[in-house]
């Protein structure tokens, strides 16, 4: 269970989250929307460890683990994963050997045997298939003259390897055509059970045709203004953000 | 008025040391082996010009002051037992020549079956130029033992190791100037790995004349893995004849003070020169990468991507000159100097020379300096990647340019292992 209680944080010297208070039960998928500029991405950058990200104040725990005490590569191996907005190129370093080096630094956190090549290839294999990826973007560099499109399934296609607990998506969306953001929709449904919760992060509704979420959070000038079931997401679609904005102000 | 100024006054303490260089060659003259001639021409320049001092355009970023300063002996009869150091070779199974304090070991060596090779004094050549190139004078005067490799014309030499071992203790440094020679016939092929390992202090001064046939390619790769408080200051001189090719990459990990200097002549048309280079040094540690690529003849093309790692306090050095003489048209250079600063004190010097005579040419050259980029690093991190093994990953990543262009798979695979081996002391 992810649990943010008063977080507040800056961006350099500037406050952004002004007092987060959000619980993810294990099991559950939340959305969070609000319009630009409202905080999306920097709370996902400060559960996610970035530097330049300052926390002020509050808390954040997965299944009582402090997040915000941790390393990035320690929260990663606490369950957290990041799927970025704009993941970002890594010239020189091949897709197959980044994926496997992450699969196997978090097997052995956890104090799992690590994969040889042949049996990640096989395994990568399978998740590509599955995600209607070519076989040959795990061959080329990661990211690296990746269209949007393919970039934002290279971070689906992690996931899907590197097996979180909490995945975080931030504006996994944008950029996507229609039957792209099917396959990536497709590929968060396949990891939903039990144990994998998530926070999805997006402007639109339209995302949420496809990843249903069972709760949803209206996030404004950095705080939670809102919160309600799927419907919620319609609603702000055919609305807009003003409304609900101005009666939180 | 003014007195007369002496033109070049050295510091005492170069002249000092070149002075016990001298006294040495006086001492040992009558025993050295080899082409007396030669030999006596590089003592004549030597004694004329002494070592390279600051004021020398081609040694205004190195300076060869802690090696001047170290009192050399001469090397003793080498130990038997070079176990340690032999295991640090790369593993290959290859034949190989082996030389201790610029010795050759016969029973460390495994002669190979296609090439011939001669070795028991000094490799002199044709192509070195004593009278220009201060160290290559020193080289000429004291060398003692070296390797004259030949491939005969339309053989394929396959690979073939060349290695030296440094055995300076701490309390008595040692110097050795091997001399060797490498000429590949028209259309002959040759891997070369040439490997410097060592432990202790000691002055390794290479000379390595080579002539690539008509037609021949010579596949030349460098490993500078000497001891941490050792010198390598290493000349080559290659002159490539028409269509033949010389593709080189140096890695250089080791040495308290080290350069690297290459001659590269494309001498005939359609000739080729890649002299490929990565430098990774931390601590206080300085290498100098200095090549001068003359296209004598046109159609030729010359590639230098040279990258550079540099932790704690090091300093990496580049110069790279590209000569094209009149008659050299449509010659295509291309010259690329990087360098990764790991550290607020690292220093990178960075010196691309061209001299064009000719009019249709296309040269070019660039320089970059950066950090590792933290927002990369971020993403390896998210992903689970501990931070030291993820700035592994992007040093590597910044090299493959580099290394990549080693084509010899094998060779790669051990150059590679050098340096992750190396980069685990590299941030420490």
């Amino acid at each position: 269970m992810l649990e943010i209680k008063g977080l507040t944080a800056n961006v350099g010297d500037k406050p952004i989250l002004h007092g987060i208070d959000l619980v993810v039960p294990t099991g559950e998928v939340h959305a969070v929307m609000g319009p630009n500029g409202s905080g999306k991405s920097t709370l996902s950058y400060v559960l996610a460890g970035r530097d330049g990200y300052v926390v002020t104040g509050g808390t954040a725990t997965l299944d009582g683990q402090d997040l915000l005490a941790m390393e990035p590569e320690a929260r990663a191996a606490a369950g957290v994963f990041l799927a970025f907005q704009y993941p970002v190129e890594l010239p020189g370093v091949g897709n197959a050997n980044f994926l496997r080096t992450a699969l196997n630094a978090l097997r052995r956190s956890r104090g799992e045997g690590e994969l040889d090549a042949v049996q990640f290839l096989k395994l990568a294999r399978a998740e590509t298939k599955r995600l209607a990826m070519p076989d040959d973007m795990l061959k080329r560099n990661v990211n690296v003259g990746f269209s949007g499109g393919e970039k934002k399934r290279n971070e689906v296609l992690q996931m899907a390897i590197l097996r979180p607990t909490l995945a975080i998506l931030d504006e996994t969306d944008s950029g996507l055509d229609i039957d792209a953001l099917k396959i990536v929709a497709d590929g968060v449904n396949a990891l939903r059970g039990p144990a994998f919760s998530a926070l999805v992060i997006t402007h639109y509704q339209r995302l949420l045709d496809h990843i249903v979420p069972d709760r949803v959070h209206v996030l404004a000038n950095g705080r939670i203004v809102k919160s309600g079931g799927p419907d919620l997401a319609r609603e702000l679609e055919a609305d807009g953000y003003a409304g609900v904005v101005a009666d939180a102000a | 008025m003014n007195a007369a100024i002496p033109r070049r006054v050295q510091p005492a303490w170069l002249v000092q040391a070149a002075g016990a260089f001298l006294s040495r060659y006086d001492g040992l003259r009558a025993r050295l082996p080899g082409d007396a001639a030669t030999r006596e021409a590089g003592a004549a320049a030597f004694r004329l010009h002494g070592l390279p001092g600051m004021r020398d355009e081609a040694w205004h970023f190195t300076s060869v002051r802690p090696l001047a300063e170290t009192p050399f002996a001469e090397p003793l009869t080498p130990v038997a037992d070079c176990a340690a150091l032999m295991a640090r070779l790369p593993s290959l199974d290859a034949p190989r020549l082996v030389f201790v304090d610029g010795r050759f070991r016969d029973d460390l060596s495994v002669v190979p079956p296609v090439a011939s090779v001669r070795v028991g004094a000094p490799a002199y050549g044709a192509l070195a130029q004593p009278a220009r190139d201060r160290m290559v004078a020193l080289n000429t005067m004291l060398a003692e033992d070296g390797a004259a490799i030949e491939v005969p014309a339309g053989v394929d030499g396959g690979l073939l190791v060349l290695a030296s071992l440094g055995t300076g203790a701490a309390d008595r440094p040692v110097a050795f100037h091997p001399r060797h020679a490498i000429k590949l016939g028209a259309g002959a092929s040759l891997t070369l790995f040439d490997v410097s390992v060592g432990e202790g202090v000691y002055l390794h001064n290479p000379v390595t004349e080579i002539a690539v046939g008509k037609g021949a390619t010579l596949t030349h790769l460098r490993l500078q893995d000497e001891s941490r408080a050792a010198f390598h200051v290493s000349t080559v001189y290659t002159d490539i004849a028409a269509g033949a090719i010389y593709d080189s990459f140096a890695l250089t990990l080791g040495g308290k003070l080290a350069r690297m200097e290459v001659h590269a002549k494309l001498a005939g048309e359609k000739a080729s020169a890649h002299l490929n280079a990565a430098q990774l040094l931390s601590g206080t540690q300085h290498a100098d990468f200095t090549t001068v690529v003359t296209h004598a003849a046109p159609h030729c093309a010359s590639r230098q991507t040279v990258k550079n790692v540099l932790a704690g306090r090091s300093r990496g050095v580049f110069q790279g000159k590209i000569e094209v003489a009149r008659g050299a048209q449509k010659t295509d250079g291309y010259q690329m100097n990087q360098a990764l600063l790991l550290s607020p004190d690292a220093e990178i010097d960075s010196k691309p020379e061209l001299e064009i005579f000719a009019d249709d040419v296309k040269c070019s050259h660039g320089a970059t300096v950066g950090e590792l980029d933290a927002e990369q690093l971020f993403y390896l991190r998210s992903r689970g990647i501990p931070e030291i093994e993820a700035r592994a990953i992007l040093v590597r990543a910044f090299l493959a340019e580099a290394l990549d262009l080693v084509s010899y798979e094998r060779t790669r695979e051990a150059l590679e292992t050098a340096i992750a081996d190396r980069w685990e002391g590299l941030e420490a």
